[in-house]
């Protein structure tokens, strides 16, 4: 695609702290080029806002590179902007055209309030892991990945349920601010293997319970989730874990 | 675990929409088979004697009063659902995801439904309240028919009173069904996803009756008002 430069408004959510009240501020960046990422035009109006005097706007990042899901902003009504598949890192600047207005707001669910700016809490999701998103295992000499067989179709839906980088897009495009695509993937990712058999059950029943102690949604299946979902986790984990949920808390103790 | 913490849990909630969801589904399949006998030209002979029947054998009468268990369960735990998952988000967006990440009518099964439920209201006052209950409280009482020396009530005449002439009604019946339809397009393949239906194949094939579902029994539901205010029965 040919290069091209172009200048923008943006409209930014800015909000001082999780007490604050915040509101939008009005922007404009010059001389933007299309291969830029939408963070780097991030950084190339920070140092517009630095060189002004202005406090510069928070926001999350940290690979760049679409792996770690640290980068969060809600784009033109969509969470990561307007491609599929994608995150903020990656979005590039050829998706805008010159004169364009972009609104940029921060995920928004009272389970990820806001720290500043575009910068929200999520550690809720990290509670959630802590609740059950693991396997134990004994210490002493790694065990060999091939002892144990696992069959093949298995194995790869674990693995597309792995992909999942907690980057929490799929609460922030939720009606409901629901997190289940976020825990349906972790659930999904240990149930079909071996290693997560033993703790199957209690995983899903502490994770979910943890889930609604952080006061998330329920799914109501719109699959809003699923759409903005930069790793494409299937809706049909979801399907998943309410199954593993339904026997588990029917059978427990 | 006690029983309480699996039904008040996110999912034990929607596994409480999602089974009277189907329950109610069956139901629709029942009512809908039963009225399409208004269609056959015997005078509604047929349709009167199978109302009969429903309204005075033991089990439909059991079965009614698990319908009316079945309406309410859905209808509150549906509503705590709604008011609950909108407490989540106190701030909300300036631009909204909006037809790019869902269906419409996929996000308004509370609006849908309340629709249903008004519907509902008028629906029973037509019909359920005289059947059942007529002559007691000054409430209206069906006209009755007699068959082979047996006396029948004839509901199939109160459908040309309720409906004949008056277009009014008619229409809110027919929005009523257009309700029932988006409401079914989602709430079917959801319920099956809430019990945790999750093998594509299977799914798949879900969706399609679903939607099916979603659009002939509704059909078959607004064709009837319309049919006698057309003056086709
Ligand atoms: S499921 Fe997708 S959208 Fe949700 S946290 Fe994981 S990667 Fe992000
Ligand atoms: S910064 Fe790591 S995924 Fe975007």
């Amino acid at each position: 695609m040919e290069h091209y430069t172009m200048n923008l408004n943006l409209k930014v959510w800015r909000q001082q702290n999780a007490a604050a009240k915040g509101g939008f501020k009005l922007y404009r960046v010059e001389n933007i080029s299309s291969e830029m990422s939408f963070l780097e035009m991030f950084d190339v109006l920070n140092e517009q806002l630095i060189h002004d005097g202005e406090d510069p706007i928070t926001f999350d990042h940290d690979c760049r590179e679409g792996i770690c899901g640290s980068c969060s902003m809600y784009i033109d009504g969509k969470p990561h902007g307007p491609w599929q598949a994608n995150t903020t890192c990656q979005l590039h600047m050829r998706a805008f055209k010159d004169g364009d207005t972009i609104v940029v707001e921060p995920w928004r669910a009272d389970s990820f309030p806001v720290i500043k700016d575009l910068m929200v809490d999520r550690t809720a999701f990290d509670r959630i892991i802590q609740a059950g998103g693991y396997i134990s295992v004994n210490t002493g000499n790694a065990v060999d990945g091939n002892s144990l067989p696992i069959p093949k179709d298995d194995a790869d839906a674990s693995f597309a349920a792995a992909m999942c980088i907690g980057c929490g897009a799929c609460v922030a495009a939720c009606k409901n601010s629901s997190a289940m695509l976020f825990v349906s993937a972790k659930v999904a990712h240990l149930a079909l293997l071996p290693q997560g058999e033993p703790e199957r059950r209690s995983r899903v029943l502490n994770m979910v319970a943890q889930m609604d102690k952080e006061g998330f949604g329920a799914c109501t299946n719109t699959g809003a989730c699923e759409a903005t979902c930069p790793k494409e986790i299937s809706l049909s984990n979801i399907a998943r874990l309410n199954q593993e949920y339904t026997l588990a808390s029917l059978t427990a103790k | 675990m006690t029983w309480k913490q699996v039904f008040t849990s996110s999912i034990g909630k929607k596994l409480v929409m999602g089974f009277t969801g189907i329950f109610l589904i069956l139901f629709l399949i029942v009512h809908v088979g039963l009225n399409a006998c208004i269609w056959v030209p015997d005078g509604g002979e047929t349709f009167n004697k199978a109302a009969h029947f429903m309204g005075s054998m033991i089990v439909p009468r059991i079965l009614e009063i698990g319908l009316f268990a079945g309406f309410f369960l859905h209808i509150i735990q549906g509503y705590l659902l709604t008011v609950q998952n909108r407490s989540k988000r106190s701030v909300g967006y300036a631009v909204d995801y909006g037809n790019r990440g869902s269906k419409w009518y996929s996000r308004s099964m509370g609006i849908l439904g309340t629709l249903i439920l008004l519907f509902l209201i008028m629906h029973i006052y037509h019909f359920w309240t005289p059947s059942r209950l007529g002559g007691m409280w000054n409430i209206h009482e069906l006209g009755t028919v007699m068959y082979n020396g047996k006396e029948y009530h004839d509901l199939f005449n109160e459908m040309r009173i309720v409906f004949a002439g008056n277009l009014v009604i008619v229409i809110v019946y027919v929005l009523g069904c257009i309700s029932l339809g988006y409401h079914l397009a989602h709430g079917f393949k959801s319920a099956f996803r809430t019990l945790g239906v999750h093998n594509n194949r299977y799914f798949d094939m879900i969706k399609a009756t679903g939607y099916a579902f979603a659009i002939i029994v509704p059909l078959a539901f607004a064709m009837m008002p319309v049919s006698y205010y057309l003056g086709w029965v």
